[in-house]
């Protein structure tokens, strides 16, 4: 079971990055949306895996960490503070800026533009 | 005595000039010269006790926990050069007021003086090293100042960047040197330190420390090869040079020599790197010195070389040419301060400092000459006054050493090469510029000064010659108390009488003087010589290294930052993948000793699930709203699996948070394009594609071996004392609002932050609000449907009920302030979608600011009210009671706690959501504000 929760993590972290490195503010905040996935998973980790042993005193004999647990709760939360803040700061960039680009401006130079066609199934194959 | 006030007088004078400088020059001058004087007092009424051979101290703590304490020390060498820094600085006062003219700002010169004296006297009487080394800073900066006083000079602007850089430098060696010192020690006390000699000699550390000490001090004293600065420096104005660049800052680096002479001094490191510097600066300095035109040019090298004959003596390791050291520092300090007046006078009422122009001034101004050509044979070495005696010391110490073995006899011989070479300059200095013809085109017809101008000079003069003819009267107790101190033991007996019999010192110094007078004769085949030589401006090459050192660093910047945010985050993860993927090269094994968890079906289902809808959300992420449905079953699978692992609470948290980061994101998608065009390179997608792949890798393999690792929390702390001490069996809510309810609270006010953070954001945005989405279709213009309406309505006092019911229970069973928050926000939400912002505005008239406002001073309130029952900050407090008919229940403090993290949640919410939601409407925030 670890191993396919590690797995898991480790599928979270790379979608998230590859997606906070794309050029447009919106997919950077689903990449990061992601990524904070893996970060809560993770550090719920650290509190190791338990099954049916919910920190609730009295129904259960072996407890899971409650510590990992109570800070990720408020990560979630305060994670969800951030993604409204970056999404509306995405928002405001567009209408200040009149494009959704992270850098302020859309690229002059583009590569294989006539290929983007066929990017889609080219990031499917990756 | 308050040795505290010794520094503090002269910091507090910084301010007196900006205030005075209105009521005039002469008030201006006299206010100034007040604390200063004051301070001299206060050390002058201890002379007594300092030349009996006590050193006094003051210790104040600061922050003793770090060992930095303010701490103040008078002993010999603090009083003699104390009486240097405040004496002469006097009369620089008194001769700063006739030099300055009208359009320079006096208030800001004195200012800066003033300043640049409390940082000489905090350097000489700190009894810390970190307080020492802050006072050096300080020294550095203000001369950097008056350097630069005249700023519209390209020149004054450069010699103060250089003066600033090299002294600079030498500063930070000197930090790391006492830092290292105060490592080997143990202690950053400078008694301590001082004590720890043999301690410090024996270290292993020891060269580096004594190198980089030497660093700091040869920078500051203008040593070879950092000699450079100091004539660069004489772009200041010429008060300046006389106090600064003769008297004090120069000698900062020698009293520092001194200072750690006791802890450094004795070994043959330090012999070969300070007498050799020395000697050659020595050389050098009055070698050049010959051949400048420009008077301060000349002083300024004449500087150098002296500066080098102290460093030369303290170098010998011998404790009579420590005493020598320190009586030529006196000496120094009084004809060459006293030469620089009589330059700036000359240059004052000449116009002019160049050697080749100004020719036979004894004529106009005799008076003026007089002083200057004293002054100028006690730099030379001329018997009856006192550079004669300290260079008589000097000679027969450097005769006495036997160091470099059999080549020994060479120091004595080049002391006497640079000797002549020194009557040399100063016979120059005499002839070409007081007699040797008449003036040639002077700006100005050269006159006497101001009667008062000429006072300081006299004062100096006086002293030489005084000095010269009563020495051991005079400075025999100040010599003995300052050297006591600088060797830390007994001094050797020494003797300061003008006349020591036919030896071979005073042959050396008839030779010098003969060498002196040759060289001067024939100095016009000499000039010739080295006129064949170009000689290197250091301005221009330290110019230059600065220059390409900017232009390399802007290539490093230009390269790395391009504005581009996406390279950034790029770079920042390619450091971030080699920085954590290097230590896992070390753990040779990954799965721990922990017993796993068996597979089954479900799990599977869902983590097949999970990876599918992920990669889903990456392949599709250029249709966005497709990748926005993928990305919310990814969000209920992860709270799928806190629910599986026995975090009931965080899988409450979750699935409410994913539901409103959902409709957030569909909110936001409404403004932003539907879909992205392919930007990216498919090179480029791959190298993104490797590198995240890279990092989930290493993140994978890490949270793996963290979870087949045994556990070794500190939890059981929380679950034993959970129930008893926070009266709750839910854990982690007792954490959240009780062991860790500070970290909550810090939380919910970054939470409520973030929500008015974006208030303000949308409150000022213009945003194209579209009308069609990106097929063209325009959006549909129905009304909020009716069914949907009915049912969210009827559905809200159960919801709420619901929230209620979990916000009670929470510090029992899973749930609490967070969850009941969430869930009652989803609540409101639907009401909005299923009705519309117009429906809900005459319905909910509450104001989500103040709801996040009340919610965080609630909680405050709560944690400020343990105070009242002397208890630490958010202490908790329950109890439990009984009620007929309802039974059994709980009463606590962390319940109200709670309440406000529960309003908090809500208003931040809600605040995010509406007025995202408002945006869509006619209800937008900008229009009700500008209308």
């Amino acid at each position: 079971m670890e191993a396919i929760y590690a797995f898991c993590v480790g599928i979270l972290t790379t979608c998230g990055f590859f997606l906070v490195l794309r050029g447009r503010t919106f997919t950077v905040v689903i990449g990061l949306t992601l990524l904070s996935y893996a970060v809560n998973l993770f550090l719920f980790a650290s509190g190791r895996l338990t099954i049916d042993g919910a920190a609730v005193l009295g129904q259960s004999t072996e407890y899971s960490d409650p510590l990992p647990q109570a800070l990720v709760l408020t990560a979630i939360v305060i994670g969800f503070a951030m993604t409204a803040f970056l999404v509306i700061l995405a928002m405001r960039s567009r209408a200040d800026q009149g494009n959704d680009h992270v850098d302020g401006q859309v690229p002059t130079i583009s590569n294989n533009s006539a290929a983007s066609n066929s990017a889609s199934s080219n990031k499917g194959n990756n | 005595m308050n040795l505290l006030w010794v520094v503090l007088l002269p910091l507090i004078g910084t301010l007196v000039p900006l205030l005075t400088e209105r009521f005039g020059r002469n008030v201006c001058a006299f206010s100034v010269a007040l604390l200063p004087a004051w301070s001299l007092i206060l050390v002058l009424m201890h002379v007594g006790e300092i030349f009996d051979g006590e050193a006094i101290r003051q210790t104040i703590e600061w922050i003793p926990s770090m060992g930095l304490d303010l701490s103040f020390r008078l002993d010999g060498l603090s009083l003699l050069f104390l009486l240097l820094i405040l004496g002469i600085g006097l009369l620089i006062i008194l001769y700063a007021r006739y030099y300055l003219s009208d359009k320079d700002s006096m208030g800001q010169f004195y200012a800066y003086l003033i300043l640049f004296m409390s940082a000489m006297v905090g350097i000489v009487i700190s009894n810390n090293m970190i307080q020492l080394w802050m006072f050096w800073e300080l020294t550095s900066i203000s001369s950097f100042l008056l350097i630069s006083f005249w700023s519209h000079k390209p020149d004054a602007r450069k010699g103060a960047r250089m003066a600033l850089t090299v002294t600079g430098t030498g500063g930070l060696a000197l930090l790391a040197g006492l830092l290292l010192l105060g490592n080997i020690v143990g202690s950053y006390d400078l008694d301590t330190v001082l004590a720890s000699g043999d301690l410090i000699r024996a270290h292993a550390a020891y060269p580096i420390a004594l190198v980089l000490v030497l660093l700091g001090a040869f920078t500051k004293s203008a040593q070879f090869p950092f000699h450079f600065w100091l004539p660069h420096a004489m772009a200041a104005p010429t008060p300046v040079s006389a106090y600064l660049h003769s008297a004090t800052m120069v000698k900062a680096g020698i009293f520092l020599l001194c200072r750690f002479y006791p802890a450094l001094a004795g070994t043959d490191l330090w012999f070969m790197i300070v007498s050799l510097t020395g000697l050659i600066t020595l050389l050098l300095g009055a070698y050049i010195a010959l051949f400048k035109h420009d008077l301060k040019g000349l002083l300024a090298y004449s500087t150098i070389s002296h500066l080098g004959l102290i460093t030369l003596l303290l170098g010998l390791n011998s404790d009579l040419a420590a005493v020598a050291a320190v009586f030529h520092i006196i000496n120094h300090a009084t004809f060459k301060a006293s030469l620089f007046m009589a330059a700036g006078i000359i240059d004052h009422e000449t116009g002019s400092r160049d050697m080749r122009k100004l020719n036979g001034l004894m004529k106009y101004m005799p008076h003026t000459a007089t002083l200057a050509i004293v002054a100028a044979l006690s730099m030379a070495g001329v018997p009856l006054l006192n550079g004669f005696l300290s260079k008589e010391m000097f000679f027969a110490e450097t005769l006495d050493q036997s160091m470099l073995g059999s080549l020994s006899w060479m120091i004595p011989l080049l002391a006497t090469v640079g000797a002549a070479f020194s009557v040399a300059y100063s016979l120059r200095f005499i002839h070409d510029v007081f007699f040797n013809g008449e003036p040639i085109d002077l700006p100005k017809t050269p006159h006497e000064p101001p009667r008062y101008m000429k006072v300081p000079v006299e004062i100096l003069v006086a002293l030489c010659l005084a000095v010269g003819i009563f020495p051991a009267y005079l400075v025999g107790d100040l010599l003995h108390a300052a050297a006591f101190s600088v060797l830390a033991n007994d001094v050797p007996m020494h003797s300061l009488s003008i006349w020591h019999g036919f030896n071979i010192p005073l042959f050396m110094s008839f030779l010098a003087m003969v060498g002196g007078i040759t060289i001067y004769y024939n100095r016009r085949h000499l000039f010739e010589f080295q006129a064949q030589f170009n000689e290197p401006d250091a301005k221009y090459i330290f110019e230059g290294a600065v220059q390409s050192l900017i232009k390399f660093t802007q290539r490093i910047m230009a390269t790395l930052e391009n504005g581009s945010l996406q390279r950034y985050v790029f770079l920042m993860l390619l450091f971030t993948l080699v920085m954590s993927a290097y230590p896992l090269f070390e753990l040779t094994q990954n799965a721990g000793s922990r017993p796993q968890l068996p597979i089954d079906g479900v799990a599977i289902t869902a983590a097949l699930l999970l990876i599918i809808s992920a990669i889903a959300t990456v392949i599709w992420h250029r249709r966005r709203f497709l990748s926005l449905i993928y990305l919310s079953v990814v969000g209920l699978i992860v709270s799928l699996a806190f629910a599986k692992f026995s975090a009931p609470d965080l899988a409450l948290t979750q699935l409410s948070v994913e539901i409103v980061t959902i409709i957030l994101l569909l909110l936001a998608l409404y403004f932003l394009p539907q879909s992205t065009q392919k930007e990216s390179s498919n090179r480029r997608l791959s190298i993104d594609l490797t590198v995240s792949a890279l990092i989930g890798c290493v993140i994978g393999t890490i949270c793996f071996a963290m979870l087949t690792t045994p556990l070794n929390s500190i939890s059981d702390f929380f679950i034993a004392n959970s129930k008893t001490g926070g009266g709750g069996t839910n854990v982690v809510n007792v954490i959240l609002v009780d062991f860790r309810g500070f970290d909550t609270l810090g939380e919910i006010t970054v939470l409520g932050i973030a929500a008015l953070g974006i208030f303000k954001l949308i409150a000022k945005m213009r945003i194209y609000v579209p009308t069609r989405d990106d097929k063209g279709r325009p959006w549909t213009k129905d009304r909020h449907p009716l069914m949907l309406a009915m049912v969210s309505q009827s559905l809200l006092p159960l919801a709420l009920l619901v929230s209620v019911y979990i916000f009670l229970r929470g510090h029992n069973l899973p749930g609490g302030g967070f969850i009941a928050g969430l869930i009652t926000s989803v609540a409101i939400i639907q009401q909005y979608v299923a009705n519309g912002v117009l429906w809900i505005k005459p319905r909910i008239k509450v104001d989500y600011q103040w709801l996040i406002a009340s919610g965080i001073l609630m909680a405050t309130a709560t944690g400020l009210g343990s105070w009242i029952f002397d208890k630490p900050f958010l202490s908790t407090w329950f109890d439990h009671f009984h009620l007929p008919w309802v039974g059994e229940f709980e009463l606590a403090s962390a319940m109200i706690f709670d309440l406000g993290v529960y309003l908090t949640v809500v208003g931040a919410v809600l605040l995010i959501l509406a007025n995202l939601g408002k945006l869509t409407t006619s209800e937008r925030v900008d229009n009700k504000e500008n209308v």
